[in-house]
């Protein structure tokens, strides 16, 4: 059996193994987060009228894990996560940062007082560029920030409840807070 | 009631389509013309049955049954009745109950007119063919079903996305199918050739017609498509690089490539191993495009809705079918006897060149195609590979293509002249040269590039035409001897000079549409005019008007090149309520020497609005072009000697004059 | 069961930013100087937009396309150079980002691929037709021209006859 006649057989093999792989473990439309491990970049926000204290860079140096989540009024699927950061407010789990992205600052009050205010504080990205710097492309995402103020991860999407347990309780365990 | 009879009869088919794989492949191994004859038989059945599911499904749509799943997700009542018929292809499983008719069709062709190949290798034939159905039927019935309830049923269904109802999104599928499905014949005769251990003369008289015609369906497929794109997403692009368009045209290529090799196959009998390799090859492109389509993947605009369970199916079945015809190769190819003798300048040694261009650009392709998943399945790391990889490393492959284009039809089967022929094509040479002279010096700027593409669109069609006056002496004796050439000379040849003069066509509408398009994007207030490519386009205002299910803004604008009567174009911004989306209808006004293209956008709030105003030229040569490419396969095919009738005849003919020959000497 | 929620959550995501391109065709700030705004449109085809599925942010209808856009001719009208806006967006989204792959370690089959495909597929086809040539070769060699077959045949005739006799 001479051997260049199987070339094609194992190149297609090859391609078929990758396939299998890919079709259950990648994710072609999830694009993970250029800056992990990097200082959250600079940025200094006005709060939602009436929601806490602005937010800016050293803010999110706590000393402690904490979550920045983006959101806006106008964003469905952040309703899908909100409850669940309600929950987290109540159990004094993790701090909750909001980033509200390109919206309006009634417009974000509003909802707010409607759904209730998970986020010790907020700021006001109004055109997106602060969104931008973080590498934000979609809402809801939500940055894992390291007590000095790193990024640890981010995730894309809203938040669920195992999702938290896999992806953030053990970045809350790792900082001990 | 409908959907039960189809359900049924899909069942019917696919017990059909077993039992077509397995028999006749025994029988053909036992010699039992009993079970080889099946075949025939079964493939009618199959066919029979499947043009009743594809009727009931049909008959769901038209009759708007939306107790039927698949009725309801992509039709609606107020659909006009040519989109709901377009519609029963256009989801993912009446694509699939389409893509199993043509498949069945194909089959039922071979059955019917194979008369004249040995009962072996067309019970073979049917049987491969029969195995292929099989995968697609299971795949059918088992995770794509169209015949699925929904109860209770809605009131109306909801397919109403405007981008679908649409004449050139409507033909696009049926095109590129019976252009994938005209491969699986190939396939299946490769496949069969391989159990045979030996190529028979009346393979290759079957692969190529079969070839031609799966190359001219892809290629009007995959120009609809391109055509679609241009007028309707708004900004005039009609081709990205993206996955799913990149999955039919390695398909096109590798056919292209096939049908070349077919031809050293049927006149010199050489080649064998590797068509027999294209062949397997052109069809597992096509199953691959399927399963980056419906997997999800890849990143595409075009994915149908995807499933990773139905990814595992399809992933599985191309595991078998590819994986299993490809080993089959690697056993029994290294047994197959050799071919013709022929030295590396001759007609043959040009095709083969033209063979390694087109396979590299394939395998190119498909490396930049699969890589993000490569990268990011070993790495992690996301990479993008768009449109600049593509042309950076498809354009060096297809220039020395073009070039050899115009040399092999000159060039003598078995040894060619190479001074001869180069002797004889100083002339296009030449002429190339002038016409890129002149164009560089009215403009001494314009990019190389261009140059160069006008210099091969010159060179190939001058080429071209010079072979076929050559062969018909024009000029070189009387008109009638030279009509008299032309009539008697094989359609196959004129086919050939015809659809090369489509690529050069296709080439000119490239270069120049890429390289002196003029636009202007900006913000225009009724009254204004701007000047885009040599016409004044003179911004008349917005209204709002109102289409049968949609509200519009349409703009009116008069375009003139101040000489005559000016041309009004009426781009709309249209957003639809059920569903609700929004598209932009591009105003065009297709000419010979360019396309006027008009856009219109955003209010800025006082009074003025975004537009986009095109220029550009030739661009209409780029769908001219694949049509005469096209037209020139067609050629080809109704050649009489690819005939079948006529190839037993031919047959017997070659029988006697080597008889008579032997008598003389 | 997951990985529905997961495609229906992710088909929410990108539901806000399909209701957010609601106008096709933005009004748009553009460069004063025409040759920065070309080189802006330029970059810009080579930037992918990220919440399109495979457009660039110069062909795409989608808000974040629109704001990438106004970076890119903030960033050039500053006066950084094409490498350098290109920089600041792959900073922040990494190479996924940029149209045309970069050449770097992860890449090299990528780039290279091509070349040693077409160098396999040439050396093994001039081994081929090398071989076939040689082939060719030897039967013009060994085939004998008319008058020398006829020799043969007489030769062979006479060799016949001589040792009949």
């Amino acid at each position: 059996m001479r051997i260049r006649f199987l070339i094609p057989v194992v190149t297609f093999v090859g391609i078929a193994v990758m396939m299998w792989y890919a079709l259950f473990n990648l994710n072609p439309t999830e694009i993970p987060t250029e800056l992990v491990s990097r200082p959250a970049p600079e940025f200094s926000l006005e709060p939602v009228p009436g929601y806490g204290p602005g937010l800016a860079q050293q803010d999110l140096a706590t000393g402690k894990v904490i979550l920045l989540n983006v959101f806006a009024s106008w964003c469905v699927a952040c309703m899908a996560e909100h409850p669940f950061f309600m929950e987290l407010k109540a159990q004094d789990t993790v701090d909750i940062f909001g980033l509200n992205y390109k919206d309006t600052p009634d417009g974000a009050a509003k909802w707010l007082a409607r759904h209730g205010n998970p986020y010790k504080r907020t700021g006001m990205d109004l055109k997106g560029r602060v969104g931008i710097d973080f590498g934000v492309y979609g809402v809801p995402e939500t940055f894992v920030i390291s007590p000095d103020g790193k990024i640890l991860d981010k995730i894309i999407g809203p938040v669920s409840p195992d999702m938290f347990e896999s992806r953030i309780r053990p970045l809350l365990n790792e900082a001990g807070s | 009631m409908v959907a039960e009879i189809g359900q049924f009869v899909l069942i019917l088919a696919l017990i059909t389509a077993i039992f077509q794989g397995v028999f006749p492949l025994i029988g053909a191994a036992r010699n039992s013309q009993p079970m080889m004859r099946f075949a025939n038989n079964a493939a009618f059945v199959q066919f029979a049955a499947i043009t009743g599911a594809f009727i009931c499904l049909t008959v769901g749509y038209i009759t708007s049954d939306f107790s039927i799943l698949n009725v309801a997700n992509n039709s609606h009542s107020l659909k006009p009745m040519l989109y709901k018929i377009s519609g029963v292809w256009g989801n993912h499983e009446g694509s699939l109950l389409l893509w199993s008719w043509i498949l069945a069709l194909f089959g039922l062709a071979v059955a019917v007119f194979g008369r004249n190949l040995p009962d072996s290798l067309k019970a073979r034939v049917l049987s491969v063919q029969g195995l292929v159905g099989v995968g697609f039927l299971m795949f059918i019935l088992f995770t794509s079903n169209p015949f699925e309830r929904i109860d209770p049923a809605p009131l109306d269904g909801s397919g109403l996305n405007p981008l679908l109802q649409d004449p050139g999104l409507a033909f696009h599928p049926p095109f590129l199918y019976l252009g994938y499905v005209g491969l699986s014949i190939t396939f299946s005769f490769a496949i069969a050739a391989l159990i045979e251990g030996k190529v028979d003369p009346a393979w290759a008289r079957w692969v190529r017609p079969w070839t031609l015609a799966a190359w001219g369906f892809l290629t009007i497929g995959i120009a609809l498509g391109s055509w679609w794109a241009y007028y309707e997403l708004g900004w005039g692009g009609w081709w990205f690089w993206d996955p799913v368009e990149n999955a039919s045209f390695m398909p096109w290529l590798a056919a292209t490539a096939l049908l070349h090799s077919a031809i050293v196959v049927e006149k010199r009998d050489a080649l064998k191993n590797w068509t027999i390799l294209l062949a397997i090859v052109a069809f597992s492109l096509s199953l691959l495009g399927t399963f980056l389509v419906r997997s999800g993947v890849l990143n595409s605009v075009h994915a149908f809705a995807t499933d990773p369970a139905r990814g595992v199916f399809i992933l599985m079945f191309l595991i078998v079918v590819i994986g299993g015809s490809l080993l089959l190769y690697g056993i029994r190819a290294p047994m197959m006897k050799g071919g013709g003798l022929f030295a590396p300048i001759s007609r043959e040694g040009a095709l083969v060149l033209n063979n390694l261009l087109l396979s590299t650009a394939t395998a190119t392709i498909l490396l930049g195609t699969l890589y993000p998943i490569f990268l990011d399945a070993i790495t992690g790391a996301k990479v993008s590979v768009g449109p600049p990889y593509f042309e950076a490393t498809f354009i060096p492959l297809a220039i020395p293509l073009i070039i050899a284009m115009a040399f092999g039809p000159f060039l003598a089967w078995k040894r060619g002249d190479l001074a001869g022929v180069v002797s004889r094509l100083k002339f296009a040479l030449l002429l190339s040269l002038l016409l890129v002279g002149v164009i560089w010096w009215q403009q001494t700027d314009t990019p190389i590039m261009a140059l160069v593409g006008l210099g091969l669109f010159g060179w190939l069609v001058i080429g071209s035409l010079l072979e076929w006056t050559e062969r018909i002496k024009l000029f070189r004796g009387p008109l009638s001897a030279s009509w008299r050439r032309m009539t008697q000379l094989p359609r196959s040849a004129h086919g050939m000079t015809v659809a090369h003069i489509g690529v050069a066509l296709v080439i000119l509408g490239i270069t120049a549409s890429e390289t002196w398009q003029t636009e202007h994007l900006g913000v225009m207030r009724p009254g204004e005019i701007v000047s885009v490519g040599g016409y004044d386009f003179r911004f008349d205002g917005a209204e709002t008007v109102a289409g049968p299910n949609y509200d519009a803004v349409r703009g009116t604008f008069l375009a003139s090149t101040g000489i005559e009567k000016g041309v009004y174009l009426y781009p709309e911004q249209r957003r639809y309520s059920d569903p609700p989306m929004e598209t932009t209808e591009a105003a065009i006004r297709p000419m010979l020497s360019a396309d006027l293209y008009a856009v219109i956008g955003e209010e800025d709030g006082k009074g003025g609005y975004a537009v986009r105003i095109y220029h550009k030229p030739f661009i209409s040569w780029i769908w001219i072009g694949a049509f005469v490419m096209f037209l020139g396969g067609a050629l080809s095919l109704s050649d009489r000697r690819l005939r079948l009738g006529a190839a037993r005849r031919a047959r017997q003919q070659e029988a006697a004059v080597k008889s008579l020959e032997g008598a003389k000497g | 069961m997951k990985s529905s929620f997961r495609l229906l959550m992710l088909s929410m995501l990108l539901a806000p930013f399909l209701v957010l391109s609601a106008t096709a065709v933005f009004i748009e700030e553009k460069l004063k100087d025409p040759v920065l705004e070309a080189r802006a449109l330029e970059i810009s085809a080579e930037i992918r937009c990220l919440v399109c599925q495979n457009q660039s942010i110069l062909d795409s209808n989608a808000e974040l396309a629109k704001d990438l856009r106004q970076i890119v001719r903030e960033r050039i009208a500053l006066g950084e150079t094409d490498e350098e806006v290109r920089g600041f967006l792959v900073d922040r989204y990494g190479d996924w980002v940029l149209l045309n792959p970069p050449f770097k370690i992860s890449t090299v089959f990528l780039w290279l691929g091509p070349a040693v495909i077409f160098i396999l597929g040439a050396f093994a086809m001039v081994v081929f037709l090398r071989g076939r040539n040689r082939l060719v070769e030897d039967e013009s060699r060994t085939k004998l021209s008319t008058t020398e077959e006829a020799e043969v045949n007489r030769l062979l005739k006479s060799d016949e006859t001589g040792q009949n006799s």
